[in-house]
């Protein structure tokens, strides 16, 4: 396991996106050392900040995390990051595979755009985790976003596959939605707001847009299947589905192909 | 008439000759095993014989709530046909006019292989751009895409595309020569229960026996296949007849498998408890049909299948 060891807070925004496994694998010592991971005209080098020790396998520890760690584990193609700490925005944006793990809290963005791969946030995540960036067609794309603690608000938005999982999320959770499952077991006002396709599960909401509208309870095998898929990631959210459902339909305002069941 | 026997019976040194088939397995589940079971009986109906029917099909075995992956009662069911658009085109028919119109079915992909057959993504079009498509990980962590199409008592769930094996078979026979209808049709029976015990393995014809065995072409101008005269108890006696005289009565079990091995353990386990029986049943002896060889690439030596498994071959 190779480990990079925070030495002092960053100086500036540090950009994590060429540090992964596979990368660092095929470097030296002195190689690692002098990636340049600086935002700024300074030139921060990995060095810098952190101590470096290599062993060539295809997991990498970060100790000591920070919030102005952005895109650590982005584009992550195959093998583990773990950080122990904090990370800033864009984490794991772009991910295609591999697992990344964060034992703090996560900034903005987290797992935009991301297509395969599991990224478990053991703290909270800010806005727009599992969202689309600016001017970015999608969101969360195929990926598996787990996020223990809650998250901030627009969670999933404009996600197009994949699974969202989160504790607490703020208003418009799976606003924008193209496709994809998301649950939570609480989230803010107007959930689902523009969402095309796609599953939201609920255990509690604030107030539903008036463009979704209740379809009943329904026992669908669906449910059944949804219900095997959760239960390996997150049994608090597979329980949701155990519970007598409403269901919702909507966005009536768009092609309304998407719902929401929440938990009576 | 042959210098092979089994537990008494007489054998016959000949073989049976069967052919590469498209194969697929699918499974219906249901709320109760009972409505598993009508959805997988109408839907096996009316196939016994590629030729006829487009499709041969059978059920292939029930499952436990937890063998499938909705955890519901089950059926698995076997289809075969001659290559793979016909067996495309067999399914798609089948499954949306049995399946889909039966209360409370879903739907899977029942085994692995090389072709890809679209199923709920060609039946989604029944639900006026109401359906939707949605991707979970089965048990085993694997991607599998559904269609949940909008039907009158919920949704109808099924699996986006079942696959088709390479290396299935049709045709694997076996035919019982007895004195009474009523004696033969006990053996023929403990066969069928022996045969489709083997997993794979399905006797596609009314209750897996029939007795219109047939042979290539007829003498009528453009039938494909007619009545195989040489085992026809009223015309023994003429040139051809292949049948004993104390002979009445001629029942055949026909079988397809996935793999040729299962053919093969299928007909087998039909020969072994056939005569074990046969003494109590006048069973007179067991043969198999074939055409000479030169059309069908497996061949069924009963001789290799005397032998319980296949390192004892003996005669």
């Amino acid at each position: 396991m190779s480990t990079l060891t925070l030495r002092q807070a960053p100086p500036e925004r540090l950009d994590f996106l060429n540090i992964n496994p596979l990368a660092l694998s095929r470097l030296s010592q002195g190689e690692v050392e002098r990636l340049e991971i600086g935002t700024t005209r300074t030139g921060v080098r990995l060095g810098d900040c952190f101590s470096v020790s290599l062993d060539k396998s295809d997991t990498l520890t970060i100790e000591g995390g920070h919030e102005r760690l952005d895109r650590v584990g982005a584009s992550l193609s195959e093998g583990a990051i773990r950080v122990t700490g904090d990370v800033g925005q864009r984490l794991g944006a772009g991910m295609a595979g591999g697992s990344l793990t964060i034992t703090g809290n996560a900034g903005p963005y987290a797992a935009s755009g991301a297509t395969g791969g599991t990224i478990t946030i053991a703290g909270d995540a800010g806005d727009y985790a599992g969202g689309a960036v600016y001017a970015a067609k999608v969101g969360l794309d195929g990926a598996t976003l787990i996020i223990r603690g809650n998250a901030g608000a627009h969670l999933g938005d404009r996600m197009r596959r994949g699974t969202i999982l989160a504790g607490r999320a703020g208003a418009m959770a799976g606003s924008r939605m193209i496709a994809g499952t998301l649950a939570a077991l609480a989230v803010g006002d107007h959930p689902g707001l523009g969402m095309r396709r796609g599953t939201l599960v609920l255990g509690a909401h604030g107030r539903m847009a008036a463009t979704f509208v209740e379809t009943g309870a329904h026992d669908l095998v669906f449910l059944r299947l949804l219900s095997k898929a959760l239960r390996g990631l997150s049994p608090e959210h597979a329980d949701l589905l155990a519970k007598p459902l409403r269901r919702y339909s909507g966005d009536l305002a768009t092609i309304a192909k998407g719902e929401i069941w929440v938990a009576a | 008439m042959s210098d092979l026997s089994l537990n008494g019976i007489p054998v016959v040194d000949t073989f049976a000759e069967a052919f590469d088939v498209a194969g697929t397995a699918i499974i219906v589940t249901n709320d109760t095993a009972k409505w598993a079971m009508i959805a997988a009986t109408t839907m096996t109906g009316f196939a016994t014989s590629v030729i006829g029917c487009g499709a041969e099909a059978g059920i292939d075995a029930e499952l436990s709530p937890e063998e499938t992956p909705d955890g519901r009662p089950g059926v698995r069911i076997l289809l075969f046909g001659f290559e793979p658009n016909g067996l495309k085109e067999q399914l798609i028919k089948r499954v949306g006019q049995c399946i889909l119109t039966c209360p409370g079915t879903a739907c899977y992909a029942g085994v692995e292989g090389p072709t890809k057959i679209k199923l709920g993504g060609a039946i989604r079009y029944f639900g006026d751009g109401f359906a939707v498509a949605k991707r979970l990980p089965d048990a085993t962590g694997k991607e599998r895409r559904y269609w949940r199409i909008p039907v009158m008592d919920g949704e109808f769930l099924c699996e986006d595309s079942v696959r088709a094996v390479d290396g299935a078979v049709g045709g694997g026979n076996l035919l019982f020569l007895g004195r009474t209808h009523a004696e033969t049709l006990k053996v023929a029976e403990v066969a069928v229960e022996a045969a489709k015990a083997v997993p794979g393995a399905i006797l596609p014809f009314p209750g897996g026996i029939v007795r219109s065995g047939s042979k290539v072409g007829g003498r009528t101008k453009g039938m494909m296949a007619s009545t195989n005269d040489a085992y026809c108890p009223t015309l023994k006696g003429r040139a051809g007849s292949a049948l004993p005289a104390e002979c009445g009565v001629v029942l055949e079990i026909v079988i397809d498998a996935l793999t040729s091995q299962g053919v093969s353990d299928s007909m087998r386990a039909g020969l072994h408890a056939a005569t074990e029986i046969g003494g109590k049943h006048g069973l007179i002896a067991v043969t198999a049909g074939n055409y000479g060889g030169n059309l069908g690439r497996h061949h069924y030596h009963l001789r290799d299948l005397i032998a319980r498994d296949d390192a004892k071959l003996e005669g």
